[in-house]
């Protein structure tokens, strides 16, 4: 199958992330095909592979093209994007998407935090961002998969398991592993850890939210969205219902995609 | 077993030429660190002896672990100390102390015997914290301004790169120096992605030396912005574990203008000394209320 140019768009939104890269084709407003891979040493050959790979499946060819924009801490490394955004220009868009009444996004990568207020059309309002510490990101509950010697996806349905709050005192990441060591010394069971360390991350995460008065409806995304133990704790800290949409990690570059499709269609247009 | 890569040599040292049984006043400091734990003896407000080990998991074994050290062959007993002080993150819990007192008090104090009583700034790198203190003639704390939420700027995180790059903790200075031309800093404040950007660069091929230079360059950056909000004002002395370390100290010497003192003995046991110079005040105090 291929396209012909009016019929049938073809956009893009590629997302570097500081651990993967996430792409989203688009035939016209529908996903085509969606995909991700480590970034690894050079975002830029795995991006490059990724997308090849994407268009293939959607049974596309590079010249059918109409628009691709990236967005994510790697978008410059790109060469193929026509434009670029900024990750919290692309989260807004993929919620609203998903989830039109979404007022506030809340994006937790690999390597950063974000909390963003939008508006009905998900343009973003107001934004906080925290790229400085491990405490409020991915990075933190995988430090406290290692110390706890469990995988960072058992992480989360243990921590379900738990219906006891232990304190953890340290915010630093490194702190906190020596507080997990010291707490599998004295006997805290696995649960009762696991719960600690994601009711920590989420304490961190809702106070940067709140830095931005929260507005309903609160929507969770990127990769730690898909943790169900942080989801129980950001909710139990925020105190209000939380929207994970499926696959939260493809969120942002789902809203590259969309911005990629309206360009496409506003240059198509005029 | 693998190499501890962070583990420091302790060490004691008894003051050969005083005798205790001669002295008036037997008093003892011990500052128990989330790292180090220092037991100082003091006889009439006089450097006698002092040890300098690793905490253990345990603050009470600890610091009755130092003392004893400290104490080694010199005679010396629990029962012939008039008072003792504790200090440090685990002083609440030394069950032999007849008092606790704050470390930043007892740096400050320490720093004022050690140093002289010129010193009005007192930077102590401890194993997970970093305090700028400052001070009058007399050793009273004025001011002060502490980071124990971070790793970052802390013997914690010196520990974690002594591991990545498999470096003595206490040769990583030394090997910093060696650098040619002075690379640009980590870029990443947080110790977790300073790390993940050093083994960026070591894949790169970025040499060890480099890498520990623009380590020692981000902290010692760290450092100073911590000193520069809080003010520095000279004479300048540093204590604590990442005092000892070349590479940090001259580059925070060359960001800061001012050449810090030099001590004569450990400057990880300043707050033990303040501490056993807190309880001899004490005593003092006491026996003059009898």
């Amino acid at each position: 199958m291929s396209y012909s140019a009016g019929e049938n768009m073809i956009t893009a939104g590629v997302d570097i992330g500081a651990k993967f890269v996430k792409i989203v084709v688009l035939n016209d407003s529908k996903v085509a095909s969606k995909g991700m891979a480590l970034g690894g040493f050079d975002q830029k050959t795995s991006s490059l592979e990724l997308f090849k790979k994407l268009l293939t499946e959607a049974g596309a060819d590079e010249k059918d093209i109409s628009f691709v924009v990236a967005t994510g801490a790697g978008k410059e490394e790109f060469p193929k994007a026509h434009d670029k955004v900024t990750e919290v220009t692309a989260d807004s868009k993929g919620a609203n998407v998903l989830h039109p009444s979404a007022r506030t996004v809340i994006s937790v990568g690999a390597e950063e935090g974000r909390a963003i207020r939008c508006d009905e059309q998900g343009k973003v309002v107001d934004f906080a961002i925290n790229e400085k510490c491990a405490a409020g990101a991915g990075a933190f509950t995988e430090a406290m998969a290692r110390a706890l010697e469990v995988n960072v996806e058992e992480l989360g349905a243990l921590s379900l398991q738990s219906n006891n709050a232990v304190p953890m005192n340290a915010q630093c990441a490194v702190f906190a592993e020596s507080e997990v060591v010291s707490l599998v010394h004295a006997g805290t069971t696995k649960e009762d850890i696991a719960r600690a360390i994601h009711d920590a991350i989420a304490s961190r995460i809702s106070s940067m939210a709140r830095r931005l008065s929260i507005e309903k409806d609160v929507v969770l995304i990127g990769g730690v969205a898909n943790n169900k133990g942080f989801i129980e704790s950001l909710k139990r800290d925020l105190q209000m219902d939380i929207f994970v949409p499926e696959d939260p990690e493809y969120v942002s570059a789902l809203g590259a995609a969309c911005i990629a499709h309206e360009r496409a269609s506003a240059k198509e247009g005029g | 077993m693998t190499t501890e890569y962070w583990r420091w040599k302790e060490y004691r040292w008894t003051a050969e030429d005083k005798d205790w049984k001669k002295a008036d006043i037997l008093t003892a400091g011990v500052d128990v660190g989330s790292v180090s734990t220092q037991a100082v003896i003091m006889t009439d407000g006089d450097l006698y002896a002092y040890s300098n080990m690793r905490t253990g998991s345990n603050s009470p074994d600890s610091a009755k672990k130092a003392l004893d050290w400290a104490f080694d062959d010199t005679e010396l007993k629990m029962e012939n100390l008039h008072f003792i002080v504790g200090t440090g993150y685990g002083r609440i819990n030394i069950p032999f102390a007849n008092k606790a007192i704050t470390e930043i008090a007892c740096h400050a104090r320490g720093a004022n015997f050690m140093y002289g009583p010129t010193v009005r700034t007192v930077l102590d790198m401890g194993g997970q914290d970093c305090k700028a203190i400052r001070c009058d003639e007399r050793g009273k704390v004025t001011a002060f301004l502490m980071n124990d939420k971070c790793a970052a700027g802390t013997g914690r995180g010196m520990e974690v790169f002594a591991d990545l790059l498999q470096v003595h903790i206490e040769e990583v200075g030394d090997i910093s120096l060696t650098v040619e031309k002075e690379p640009p800093p980590v870029s990443s404040t947080c110790v977790i992605f300073a790390k993940s950007e050093a083994s960026a660069l070591l894949r790169k091929g970025v040499p060890k030396n480099e890498v520990l230079a623009s380590y020692c360059s981000a902290m010692a950056h760290r450092v100073f912005s911590l000193l520069e909000r809080l003010g520095v004002e000279k004479e300048f002395a540093i204590t604590g574990g990442i005092s000892k370390n070349k590479g940090i100290v001259q580059r925070l010497e060359k960001e800061l203008g001012i050449k810090p003192l030099t001590p004569k003995h450990d400057p990880q046991i300043a707050g033990g000394v303040g501490a056993a110079l807190f309880a001899k005040s004490l005593i003092e105090k006491q026996r003059k209320g009898k």
